[in-house]
């Protein structure tokens, strides 16, 4: 058998895992590892600016591809570095594998140089942990770590990996396992046949049925059934943050996002709706408004792949737990063979209602910002979504820029939509659309972001040089922290508590200059499309446009809060519904 | 409601923090807690007591059951079951107070197990609730130390809690 030393048989399982690209950077603790990095050539290490950026790549790697992204750090600042990143997986139920050095075995716990109980920290926003203590169980530890990372409901995973244990002097052999056998994980494939057909009932019979389909059912490839699923039934969906892209945003049957910045149609709808079908969604905080006042009337059918997710804020009156590819096959089957078809005169009225809520709300018919004065934000993703053919890779940081390009941009696919939606994280865009950019090279990957994120991670456009990393970086630059400040107007008598730069920003173009992109600076609202075109003419080249906005402008619709339900929402500054 | 939780997680460092810590991230309480290994060796049987509602105590058992390290779980008050805690307490035991403390612990079935000229200490074992009794009965102002074990709980009859 083939005798290697524990950092060749680390490196070996990434590429026997088909690991394209580790995302990662070098340090003391982890340099064994390193030199097996560079004697090979199955897989490719990409050198990050930061060790946070690693993890954000890396996840988009995964978000865009399905595959698991893969982390590479050192001991103490590098672990700890690599720790926003995966609570941003975590959050989002992300696939990753993060492999951290960590200081000798027999200095552990004695306050040793850049030594940190990476195990300890990154405890709760992991879903499973491995401290290896023998080279020999690295491998196996490697196989268990991508599947616990893949399977049930995805996350990250921590492997940490004393320096002495990975030494190039010990050998021993090597044999990929080709199975794992975990006895106390067992993840869940079908759902409960009983309750699909009480599922399928309660959907063939709904009057007002609403289809609320979330990040799960783009993790869970499950985009083809759902829309077979919305166009049997007849009936409204809406995707959550998470989930845009699940059902094709475009589709006249998509009544677009819901929740905290939804449409008001969709949060109209869910809030007249009964029958609910909830799939591979969560019923977050930011969805739900005030949980009591919930969808009064629905009936909640609730298909999740997590136990723990049913039932947790909202009680489900048909939980099923599954993967939801394989309960959305199950249902189409059982609804296909009933002899009761869906109630063509009650989906008539619901359509003509929803239809007219659609009319007198929707942000695209009636748009929800004046469009004179300076050049609006809402107004950049439009026309970012013209240029790209809404055909682009949105990486989104986080904030206005964030709900605006998740409102404005209609996306048709699963996996175009990348952003950080549950622990929102700014800092996210950036590295993101470099891990995708990484994934789907001649892809437009754009990061949509604002002058307040970009500047949390923007020492990876150094990352974009070094690997020629053609992303647009489209800045909606309004000159402050733009949600917060929307937040400090509504709640605070627009007292700008540290929300404002005071003309700290730097010229991002003469930025960009330095590190040999292109920087171009917007204005005018006639310039604009003229200049996305340019941008995105560029295909070989990292572009910036430093877009300025009205730093008035707010985002709406909103939901009232607290007190409030689904429908409760401001439209702008002054009309609620 | 007062619960008392009994799993079986895998014998490996750090699969202790992780219920534990899955409690203090998630809000919930815990009452009291006990783990020793199992007469399987890569097995730990951990037993915890804990309160709340139906809501909090399913959404506890879904957490717990969410972590790779646990094994199998079962919420014992669900079913009939023997629960048992140990108590060691030493009390001021002079004079007359001898013989009336020395009464008390055998109507409570309880064993002295260690005596001085001024105190004994005791060992009782029951339900959380009995031991609790034994305070009252022996009076408060002549305890001087109390240790508890933490609930140990089993499922009566055939029901069984392994692999």
């Amino acid at each position: 058998m083939e005798k290697l030393s524990g950092g060749d048989i680390l490196i070996r399982s990434l590429a026997e895992e088909g690991v394209e690209y580790l995302f990662g950077y070098p340090g003391g603790a982890a340099l064994h590892i390193y030199d097996a990095v560079f004697r090979q050539k199955a897989v490719q290490h990409i050198l990050v600016r930061h060790e946070q950026a690693a993890t954000h790549a890396a996840d988009g790697y995964a978000r865009s591809t399905g595959k698991v992204g893969t982390v590479l750090v050192t001991s103490g600042p590098g672990a700890t570095n690599a720790i926003t990143g995966i609570a941003t997986a975590y959050m989002d139920s992300i696939p990753m594998v993060v492999i951290s050095g960590q200081v000798m075995s027999d200095k552990i716990g004695e306050d040793a140089f850049q030594e940190t109980d990476m195990v300890g920290v990154s405890r709760p926003i992991v879903k499973h942990s491995f401290l290896v203590r023998d080279a020999s169980k690295i491998a196996e530890t490697v196989k268990k770590a991508f599947y616990i990372a893949s399977t049930g409901r995805p996350g990250p995973v921590v492997i940490d990996i004393p320096k002495d244990i990975t030494n190039p002097v010990d050998k021993f052999d090597f044999d990929y396992p080709d199975k794992v056998k975990l006895r106390s994980y067992t993840p869940i494939a079908k759902g409960h046949t009983g309750q699909i057909k009480k599922a399928a009932q309660l959907l063939l019979q709904a009057k007002r049925p609403m289809i609320y389909a979330g990040g799960g059912v783009v993790q869970g490839n499950a985009s083809e059934q759902l829309i077979e699923l919305v166009r049997l039934l007849n009936a409204p969906c809406t995707n959550t943050l998470m989930g845009l892209g699940a059902y094709p945003g475009s589709d006249e049957k998509c009544v677009g996002m819901l929740g905290m910045h939804g449409t008001v149609e969709a949060n109209m709808a869910m809030h007249h709706a009964d029958v609910i079908f909830a799939v591979g969604a969560r019923f977050d905080d930011r969805v739900t408004n005030t949980p009591s006042k919930f969808c009064p009337s629905a009936k909640i059918i609730h298909v999740d792949i997590d136990p723990a997710s049913i039932s947790k804020t909202v009680a489900a009156d048909v939980p099923i737990v599954g993967a939801v590819d394989a309960v959305l096959d199950e249902l189409l089957e059982i609804i296909k063979a009933e002899d009761a078809k869906p109630d063509e005169q009650a989906l008539a009225q619901w359509w003509k209602q929803i239809n007219e809520w659609r009319e007198r709300y929707s942000i695209t018919q009636t748009p929800r910002y004046e469009t004179g004065g300076m050049l609006k934000p809402q107004e950049v993703v439009s026309a970012l979504y013209e240029v790209t053919n809404g055909d682009a890779y949105i990486c989104s940081d986080v904030g206005q820029h964030q709900m605006f390009a998740a409102q404005y941009y209609h996306y048709d696919k699963p996996r175009r939509w990348i952003n950080s939606g549950g622990l929102g994280t700014m800092g996210f865009g950036l590295p993101a659309a470099m891990g995708v950019q990484m994934a789907h090279r001649d892809a437009n990957v754009v990061c949509v972001t604002g002058e307040g994120s970009i500047q949390m991670c923007i020492q990876e456009l150094s990352t974009c040089a070094q690997y020629n990393l053609p992303v647009k970086i489209i800045c909606i630059n309004n000159q402050a922290l733009g949600m917060v400040r929307q937040w400090q107007d509504m709640q605070y008598d627009s007292r700008y508590s540290e929300s404002l730069y005071e003309d700290s920003l730097p010229d991002f173009v003469k930025l960009m200059e330095a590190y040999g992109h292109v920087g171009m600076k917007v204005t005018k609202r006639e310039e604009l499309k003229q200049k996305l075109e340019e941008c995105f003419a560029m295909k070989d080249k990292t572009v910036f446009m430093d877009i300025y906005v009205d730093p008035n402008e707010h985002v709406y619709p909103m939901h009232i809060a607290p007190e409030g339900s689904m429908r409760d929402m401001w439209l702008n500054k002054t009309e609620r519904t | 409601m007062k619960r008392i939780i009994s799993l079986l997680m895998e014998n490996e460092p750090g699969a202790l923090s992780r219920v534990v810590g899955l409690f203090s991230q998630r809000g919930y309480n815990i009452e009291t807690l006990t783990v020793a290994p199992t007469e399987d060796a890569s097995l730990s049987r951990l037993t915890l007591t804990t309160a709340g509602d139906d809501h909090k105590i399913e959404q506890i058992t879904k957490h717990l059951n969410r972590l790779i390290d646990v094994v199998k779980l079962v919420d014992l008050t669900e079913g009939a079951h023997i629960e048992r805690e140990l108590m060691l307490v030493k009390v001021r035991a002079t004079g007359a107070q001898r013989a009336e403390v020395k009464r008390c612990v055998d109507i409570f079935r309880g064993q002295i197990v260690d005596v001085t000229s001024s105190v004994y200490t005791i060992q009782i074992t029951g339900a959380s609730d009995k031991l609790d009794s034994f305070f009252q009965a022996v009076g408060e102002a002549s305890i001087i130390e109390v240790v508890r074990s933490g609930v140990s709980g089993i499922a009566r009859g055939e029901k069984i809690l392994s692999l």
